[in-house]
C-alpha cells in the first residue's frame, strides 16, 4: 500500500517521542555509573555526562575497602538466599490448592477469601511494629522475612494462571500414583514457567529494594540490608566511619554514585535476560479474558 | 485406587466432592502460609485496638495490657492542627498520579502499538520498563544530583536558556509537582503494560475493514482501538480508587524535608513521624486506622463495581 506523507510524518514524531522517553530513563544511569568513575573535581564543577571525565576508579577503591558497605551487600544476599525461596513455596503452596475446583477442597471460596482479605485491609505502619517487636524478632533477619513471607498479591496472580492448567492432566498423574505435591512441582510449575519465572523476579527485587523494614526493626546499623544502608548514608547522609586521607580524586558525590550503581548493577543484571518472561508472564494474569 | 474409582462415578455430579482423605493433602498445604498470615497479617489487624487505648510499650504482652480510653486518640487526631493539610496532600498527590498515569499509560500504549520496527520497539520497551525495577532509595539519591540547582544537569541545560534553576525540592510550589513527574518517570513504562496487553485483544478484523473504508491510522486508534480497550480503561481507573490515599511512602519519606511539609506532608509519613519518631503510638495508629478504614471501603466499591459491571473477580 502507498504510504500517505501524514503518516510518514506521524511515525517519526512518533518515534522520536518515544525514544526520548526511552533515554529518559537510561541517561540518568548512565550519568550515575560516569559519575561514580570520574574524578571529583570534574563532577564538582559539572563537567560529567554520560561519558565518564578524568576516568579513575578511586571511588570504586574506597568502596571496595568499605567494610560497612560490604557487610551490607552481604546482608541483602543473606535475605535474598532465605526470604526468596521461602516466598515462592508460600506461593506454590497456597496457589495450588486454591486453584483445584471447589469439590477438590470445600470451602475454597472461604479460605481464598481469608489470604485476599489480608490484601484489603491492614493493621497499618504502627500495629505491625508492634507485633514485631512483641514476637522479639526486631533486630533479627526474621523480622525482614517473615512479616512479608506470605505475599498474597502473587499468590493471587498464580492461581489464576494454574486455573489454565487443563484437567485431563491432573487426572492422568494422579491415575499413575502421583500425589497432590508431585503434581504441582511436575505438572503445574512448569506449565505455567513465564508467570514462575515473573513472580521470581519481582520476589528477587522486591526483598533487593526494601529498605524501610530494614530502617525499623534493624538497631544495629551492621545488620542493615543494602538498601537500608544506602537510604542511612546517601539519603540521610548518615555519618560514616571515613578516611580523611582521601585522595582528591573522589568525594561524596562520586562515593554516593558509585554505591547506588553496585546496588543498581544486580538488578540490571538480573532483569535484561529475564525481562522477556515478564511481559509474558504478566499479559496473562494481569487481564483475563 | 478406589478412591478414584468414586471421583469416577460421581463425575456427573458437579457438587459432589471427593473423600476428605483426598482433600486432606490440600489442606495440609494451606496449613503453613494460612499460620503466616494469620499471626502477621490478622495479628497486626487485631493490633489496632491501640488507636482506642493509651499505648504504654512494654506494658503487657503487644497491646494486652494498655489501658482502652474510647474514642480519646480520635478526638486529638482531629484537633492536631496539621491533618486537614496532610490529608489534603495525601489526596491531591495521590489522585494528580492516577489520572496522569492513566491518561499517559494509554497514551503510550497507543504509540508503541503505531511502532513499526519490532527491534526499535523491543528496545524502547526495555528501556522505559526498567526504572520500576529500581528502589525509591536509589531513584531519589540520583534525583538530588539531577535537581542540584548549582550544578545539576537540569540547571545546566535551564541556564542555557537563560533561566534560574528553582532548588525544585525544597521549593512548595514544585515538591508535589517533582513527585508526579518523578512517579511518571518510574511507573509509566510497566502501568502501559496492561493496555498493551489489552490492544492485543482488539477484534484485527475490525482494523481490515477500516482499512478499506480508508481511516488512517490515527482514526483507527481513535475509533478502534482506544474504544477497543475502554472497558479495561474503566476497569483500571475504578480499581485505583483502593489508591486514592496512597500518594507514595517511600518515594516522599526519601525525597522530602522539613521545608515543603506544607505541601508534601502525606497521612503514611505523617505516621511514621508521630509514631516511630515521635513514640506517640496510640495517636498515630489511630491514624493509621482511619486511613485503613477508607482505604477498604473504597476498595471494596471499586471491586463490587468491578464484579457487578463486567464481572471481574479477583480470583
Amino acid at each position: 500500500m502507498r504510504e500517505h506523507p501524514t503518516r510518514y510524518v506521524f511515525v517519526v514524531v512518533n518515534t522520536i517521542f518515544l525514544s526520548a522517553f526511552a533515554l529518559s530513563c537510561i541517561l540518568p544511569i548512565l550519568n550515575l555509573a560516569a559519575t561514580s568513575l570520574s574524578s571529583a573535581h570534574r563532577v564538582e564543577a559539572g563537567h560529567v555526562g554520560i561519558w565518564p571525565v578524568d576516568f579513575t576508579l578511586s571511588s570504586y577503591q574506597y568502596i571496595f575497602r568499605d567494610n560497612e558497605f560490604f557487610q551490607a551487600f552481604i546482608n541483602s544476599v543473606v535475605r535474598l538466599i532465605i526470604g526468596v525461596p521461602l516466598n515462592i513455596i508460600m506461593v506454590f503452596l497456597t496457589a495450588y490448592p486454591l486453584s483445584r475446583p471447589q469439590r477438590y477442597l470445600r470451602g475454597r471460596t472461604a479460605i481464598s477469601w481469608f489470604f485476599v482479605l489480608t490484601m484489603l485491609f491492614s493493621g497499618g505502619m504502627i500495629p505491625t511494629y508492634m507485633l514485631v517487636n512483641a514476637m522479639g524478632l526486631n533486630n533479627t533477619i526474621w523480622a525482614l522475612l517473615l512479616p512479608g513471607a506470605v505475599p498474597v498479591f502473587y499468590i493471587v496472580l498464580m492461581i489464576n494462571f494454574f486455573k489454565q492448567v487443563p484437567e485431563e492432566l491432573y487426572e492422568a498423574a494422579v491415575l499413575d500414583g502421583a500425589s497432590e505435591l508431585r503434581v504441582m512441582a511436575q505438572i503445574y510449575v512448569p506449565l505455567s514457567l513465564p508467570s514462575v519465572v515473573t513472580i521470581l523476579l519481582f520476589t528477587i527485587v522486591a526483598h533487593w529494594n526494601s529498605w524501610f523494614d530494614g530502617i525499623i526493626y534493624m538497631n544495629d546499623t551492621a545488620r542493615y540490608p543494602l538498601q537500608s544502608y544506602l537510604q542511612a548514608v546517601v539519603i540521610n547522609k548518615m555519618d560514616v566511619t571515613m578516611d580523611i586521607s582521601l585522595s582528591t580524586n573522589l568525594n561524596q558525590q562520586t562515593m554516593d554514585a558509585a554505591r547506588l550503581f553496585l546496588a543498581t548493577l544486580p538488578i540490571l543484571l538480573l532483569y535484561l535476560p529475564l525481562q522477556r518472561y515478564f511481559i509474558k508472564g504478566l499479559h496473562i494474569g494481569s487481564v483475563k479474558g | 485406587m478406589h478412591i478414584i474409582k468414586k471421583n469416577k462415578k460421581n463425575k456427573g455430579l458437579v457438587s459432589g466432592s471427593v473423600s476428605f482423605r483426598r482433600q486432606l493433602p490440600l489442606y495440609l498445604m494451606l496449613l503453613v502460609p494460612a499460620v503466616f498470615v494469620l499471626v502477621f497479617s490478622y495479628g497486626s489487624m487485631a493490633g489496632v485496638v491501640m488507636a482506642f487505648q493509651d499505648y504504654i510499650p512494654g506494658k503487657g504482652w503487644y497491646v494486652f495490657g494498655s489501658p482502652f480510653v474510647g474514642l480519646e486518640n480520635f478526638r486529638q487526631l482531629f484537633n492536631l492542627s496539621n491533618v486537614g493539610s496532610v490529608l489534603y496532600n495525601t489526596v491531591f498527590i495521590a489522585v494528580t498520579k492516577i489520572i496522569c498515569g492513566l491518561v499517559f499509560g494509554v497514551l503510550l500504549a497507543l504509540m508503541l502499538n503505531e511502532m513499526r520496527s519490532k527491534a526499535l520497539k523491543r528496545g524502547i520497551q526495555t528501556a522505559i520498563f526498567f526504572p520500576y525495577f529500581l528502589s525509591w532509595v536509589i531513584v531519589s539519591g540520583m534525583l538530588v544530583d539531577l535537581l542540584d540547582p548549582a550544578k545539576g544537569p537540569i540547571a545546566q541545560m535551564l541556564a542555557q536558556f537563560g533561566v534560574n534553576a528553582p532548588f525544585f525540592l525544597a521549593d512548595e510550589k514544585w515538591f508535589p509537582i517533582i513527585l508526579v513527574l518523578s512517579d511518571l518517570w518510574k511507573g509509566l513504562g510497566y502501568g502501559a503494560i496492561v493496555y498493551l496487553a489489552a490492544i492485543t485483544g482488539v477484534d484485527q478484523t475490525l482494523y481490515e475493514a477500516a482499512t478499506i473504508d480508508g481511516a488512517g491510522h490515527v482514526k483507527k486508534a481513535i475509533h478502534i482501538t482506544l474504544p477497543g480497550i475502554m472497558p479495561v480503561i474503566i476497569l483500571m481507573s475504578v480499581l485505583s480508587l483502593g489508591n486514592v490515599l496512597n500518594a507514595g511512602f517511600e518515594q516522599v519519606f526519601n525525597l522530602y524535608s522539613p521545608v515543603v511539609y506544607s505541601t508534601g506532608d502525606i497521612l503514611d509519613t505523617f505516621v511514621y513521624r508521630l509514631g516511630i519518631s515521635e513514640g506517640q503510638y496510640s495517636l498515630s495508629a489511630a491514624v493509621g486506622l482511619f486511613k485503613s478504614i477508607i482505604s477498604f471501603s473504597l476498595i471494596s466499591i471499586a471491586y463490587f463495581i468491578a464484579y457487578r459491571v463486567w464481572d471481574y473477580k479477583i480470583f
